[in-house]
C-alpha cells in the first residue's frame, strides 16, 4: 500500500472561464469538463492561452468571466493556497535554500501534516521519482531532469486532487525530454492523478495525454482524443498543427458529396470535404502520405532541400507554379530530381480556407466529447 | 635548421603569453591600473599615515599631558575620557536603530512594489527624492517643518491635542528623522533591487503548496533576500555611523547629539591635534568594521547561492 494516493475527484467543470489582460482576451470562454483520474493536455502554439487558463486553474491569475467547479463547488474565487493543487512549473522553481528533502516536505509542512506522516511520505515521493541519493542535495546541485523529478514529487506529494503541469519538459534537451516524457505517463498511471498538461510540442500532448483541447487565440478549436485529433482535424489549423504540414489553398471547381475537387495554380487536388466550404478551401496533405510515383493527385515536382532522416528522407519539392510541398520517402533523392508524386483522395482533408472557428469558436461544439 | 632554431622562440613567447592568459594575467589587466592608483593615494596612503599619526601624540597636547608621548597616549585619553568614550555609545544609539529602522521600513514596502504596476515608477520617485537633497537642505525642511513654531506643532496645537509644542529637533529625534530622510531612499533602492532578483515563481510554486502570505514571506521570500538585507544594514549603518551636519544642525551637538565625528572634528580642527584627531577617525573605523563583521558573520549562516530571478 503506497503512502502517496490521488484524492479522487469525479469531475472539474471549467465554465465559459474568460481571462483577458488590458482589454485584450487571452482566453475566451474556455468550458471542458475534465473526469477524475483523466490526463488532458491544452496544446497551442505560444500565446494561445494555454498557460493562462493553467494559471487561472491554479489560482494564480483571477479570472475575468465564467467559473470553475470541482466536483461541484465553486473553487475559482478560492486563493491558490485553498484549491491544493499541485503546480510543476515551467522553470521548475525549485526553492533554492532548500534541500530536495525539505521542497518536497514543504507542502506537507504547510498544511501541518504530522511529522511521521510527512517523513513517510517524503521518502514515497523520492522513491517514486527515484532519487533516493539525491535526497539532502540542494537544487543547485542538480541536474535539469533531476530537479524537474523534485518538481513533480513536491506537486504529488500532497495527493493533490489536481495535478498542474506548465510545459515541464521544454528546458530539457532531447533526449531528457523523453525519458521524462515516459516517467510523467508512469506516474500518472501508478497514481492514477487527475492532470492538466500544457504544452505546445502536439506529439508530446499526442503521447501522454487521454484528451487534447487545442487552442488558438484564446479560443478553444477541438477536443477529443489523440487519435481524433490526429486523423480527423476540425480545421485547417488544428490540421497544419497535427503534422498536415502542406496546406494548398486553390479555388473550389467540383464537389460531389464528400469529395471535393480544387483545382488551379497547374494544380488538380481531390480530398474529402471536412467543414462547410466556401468558393476557395484548403488542402492538407501529410508529409508521410505522398508517395514517389504516379497515381491520384499526381504533381509534377523538382526536389529543392534533402534532410536526412535514417531510414526515411524529408524532402521539400516546389512544383511548376512555384507551391513549396514537403514529403517523406524511402527513395533516395538529390536536390534537382525531376519527379511525380501522388497521394491518395482519402488522405487529402479539404478545409474552408477562413476556418470558422478562428471567429466564433463553436468548431468546438461538433466534436463529441468523447 | 636554421628555420628550427628561428621557430624555437617565437613558440615559447606564445606559450608563456598562453601560460600567464591561463591565470587571468593579460594586458586588460592594465585597465585596473587607473583604480588600484585610487585606491592607494586617497584611500591606503591616508589611511597609514592617519594611523601612524595616532600612535605619535603631540607634544603639549591633553594626551601628552597626560599619559605622556608614548604611542598609545592618544587611545587611553580616549578610553579614559568619559565625554569623548561615550560619543561611541551616542553615535551608535543613533545609528544602530536608524539602519535598522531603514532596513525593516524599506522591507514591506519593497516587497509590495516588487511587481509591475501603474504608477511604480511615480512612487518610486518620490520615495527616492530624499536622496538627492543635501543633509543641509533635510535640516532645514526638519527645522522649518517640526520645530517648535513649524507647521507640525502649529498643527497639533490647534487641534488641542499638545499643550506644549513637541521637541522634535535640536535633540536625539531630529537626528534620528534626519538619517531616515537620506537613508531610507537607499535602502529601499537596494532592497528593491535584493527583491526582484528573487524568482516570482517561487512564491506561486509556495502558494500551490498551501502556504499564505506570511509564510510564503517567512519561508521563501525572507531566507532568499536576507543576504541582501545584510549588506543594505551595513551600507546605512556606516552612513548613518559617520553622520556630522546633521548631529550639528537638528541635533544636540554638546550633549545627545555628540557623535564620534564630532569629537574628532573637535580635536582636528578646533584643538589642532592631529594626532588626536586621528585616533579617533581609527576608533571610529574600528567600530564600524566591528559592527560590519557581526553582521556578516550573521549572514554567513544564512543561503547564498542563487535566487533564479533576473538579478
Amino acid at each position: 500500500m503506497p503512502a502517496i494516493e490521488a484524492t479522487r475527484i469525479s469531475e472539474l467543470r471549467l465554465d465559459h472561464v474568460s481571462r483577458s489582460f488590458g482589454g485584450k482576451l487571452a482566453l475566451d470562454q474556455l468550458d471542458v469538463t475534465i473526469k477524475g483520474g483523466e490526463f488532458v493536455a491544452l496544446l497551442g502554439p505560444s500565446g494561445c492561452g494555454k498557460s493562462t487558463a493553467l494559471n487561472c486553474l491554479a489560482g494564480l491569475l483571477p479570472l475575468t468571466g465564467g467559473s470553475v467547479w470541482l466536483d461541484g463547488k465553486r473553487i475559482d474565487g478560492l486563493q491558490p493556497e485553498q484549491r491544493g493543487f499541485g503546480m510543476v512549473f515551467q522553470n521548475y522553481a525549485l526553492f533554492p535554500h532548500m534541500s530536495v528533502r525539505a521542497n518536497i516536505g514543504f507542502g506537507l509542512r504547510m498544511h501541518r501534516t504530522p511529522k511521521q506522516e510527512a517523513r513517510k511520505r517524503v521518502y514515497e515521493a523520492i522513491g517514486l521519482v527515484q532519487l533516493e541519493e539525491h535526497a539532502d542535495k540542494y537544487p543547485a546541485q542538480l541536474s535539469g531532469g533531476q530537479q524537474q523529478r523534485v518538481a513533480i514529487a513536491r506537486a504529488i506529494v500532497l495527493e493533490p486532487p489536481l495535478v498542474l503541469m506548465d510545459e515541464p519538459l521544454s528546458n530539457l534537451d532531447a533526449k531528457l525530454r523523453l525519458e521524462m516524457r515516459t516517467e510523467i505517463k508512469r506516474i500518472h498511471q501508478t497514481l492514477g492523478l487527475t492532470t492538466i498538461y500544457v504544452t505546445h510540442d502536439q506529439e508530446e500532448a499526442l503521447s501522454l495525454a487521454d484528451r487534447l483541447v487545442l487552442l488558438r487565440d484564446g479560443q478553444v478549436q477541438q477536443i477529443g482524443t489523440p487519435e481524433e485529433v490526429y486523423t480527423e482535424p476540425v480545421n485547417r489549423f488544428v490540421a497544419s498543427f497535427m503534422g498536415y504540414r502542406n496546406t494548398v489553398e486553390l479555388p473550389v471547381t467540383d464537389a460531389k458529396g464528400k469529395e471535393v475537387t480544387l483545382a488551379g495554380d497547374g494544380l488538380t487536388l481531390t480530398g474529402s470535404r471536412r467543414e462547410e466550404l466556401g468558393d476557395t478551401a484548403v488542402a492538407a496533405i501529410r508529409p508521410e502520405d505522398f508517395t514517389v510515383s504516379d497515381g491520384p493527385n499526381a504533381i509534377e515536382v523538382t526536389v529543392e532541400v534533402v534532410e536526412y532522416h535514417g531510414r526515411e528522407e524529408a524532402v521539400q519539392v516546389r512544383t511548376a507554379t512555384g507551391n513549396a510541398l514537403h514529403l517523406r520517402t524511402e527513395a533516395r533523392l538529390a536536390p534537382g530530381d525531376r519527379l511525380t508524386i501522388s497521394a491518395p483522395p482519402e488522405r487529402v482533408l479539404v478545409f474552408a480556407a477562413e476556418s470558422a472557428a478562428a471567429g466564433s469558436g463553436d468548431t468546438a461544439n461538433h466534436v463529441p466529447e468523447d | 635548421m636554421a628555420t628550427a632554431t628561428t621557430a624555437q622562440p617565437a613558440a615559447s613567447k606564445t606559450a608563456l603569453r598562453h601560460r600567464l592568459a591561463e591565470r587571468g594575467i593579460d594586458r586588460n589587466l592594465l585597465l585596473l591600473l587607473p583604480a588600484v592608483l585610487f585606491v592607494v593615494a586617497l584611500f591606503v596612503y591616508p589611511f597609514l599615515y592617519g594611523l601612524q599619526l595616532s600612535f605619535q601624540p603631540q607634544p603639549g597636547m591633553d594626551a601628552a599631558k597626560q599619559y605622556g608621548t608614548g604611542p598609545l597616549a592618544n587611545y587611553r585619553l580616549f578610553f579614559a575620557d568619559s565625554y569623548l568614550r561615550d560619543t561611541i555609545w551616542t553615535t551608535l544609539k543613533l545609528g544602530l536603530p536608524a539602519a535598522l529602522f531603514n532596513v525593516l521600513a524599506s522591507v514591506p514596502i519593497a516587497y509590495r512594489m516588487r511587481g509591475r504596476f501603474r504608477g511604480k515608477r511615480t512612487i518610486t520617485t518620490i520615495l527616492v527624492v530624499p536622496i538627492t537633497l543635501g543633509t543641509v537642505l533635510t535640516a532645514e525642511g526638519l527645522l522649518t517643518f517640526m520645530g517648535p513654531t513649524g507647521w507640525l506643532n502649529k498643527v497639533l496645537l490647534n487641534l488641542h491635542l499638545v499643550d506644549d509644542p513637541v521637541r522634535l529637533v535640536h535633540n536625539y529625534w531630529g537626528v534620528f528623522f534626519s538619517l531616515i530622510i537620506s537613508g531610507f531612499p537607499f535602502a529601499f533602492l537596494l532592497t528593491l533591487a535584493y527583491l526582484s532578483g528573487i524568482d516570482p515563481s517561487l512564491e506561486q510554486a509556495a502558494a500551490t503548496l498551501g502556504a499564505g502570505w506570511w509564510h510564503r514571506f517567512r519561508h521563501i521570500t525572507l531566507p532568499l533576500l536576507a543576504p541582501g538585507l545584510c549588506i543594505t544594514f551595513c551600507l546605512t549603518f556606516v552612513l548613518a555611523f559617520s553622520v556630522f551636519p546633521s548631529a550639528i544642525m537638528v541635533g544636540e551637538p554638546s550633549r545627545q547629539t555628540r557623535v564620534i565625528s564630532i569629537a574628532a572634528f573637535h580635536a582636528q580642527f578646533e584643538q589642532y591635534d592631529y594626532a588626536m584627531g586621528s585616533a579617533i577617525a581609527m576608533i571610529m573605523g574600528a567600530v564600524m568594521l566591528v559592527v560590519i563583521g557581526a553582521v556578516f558573520a550573521l549572514r554567513a549562516r544564512f543561503y547564498r547561492g542563487a535566487t533564479g530571478g533576473k538579478g
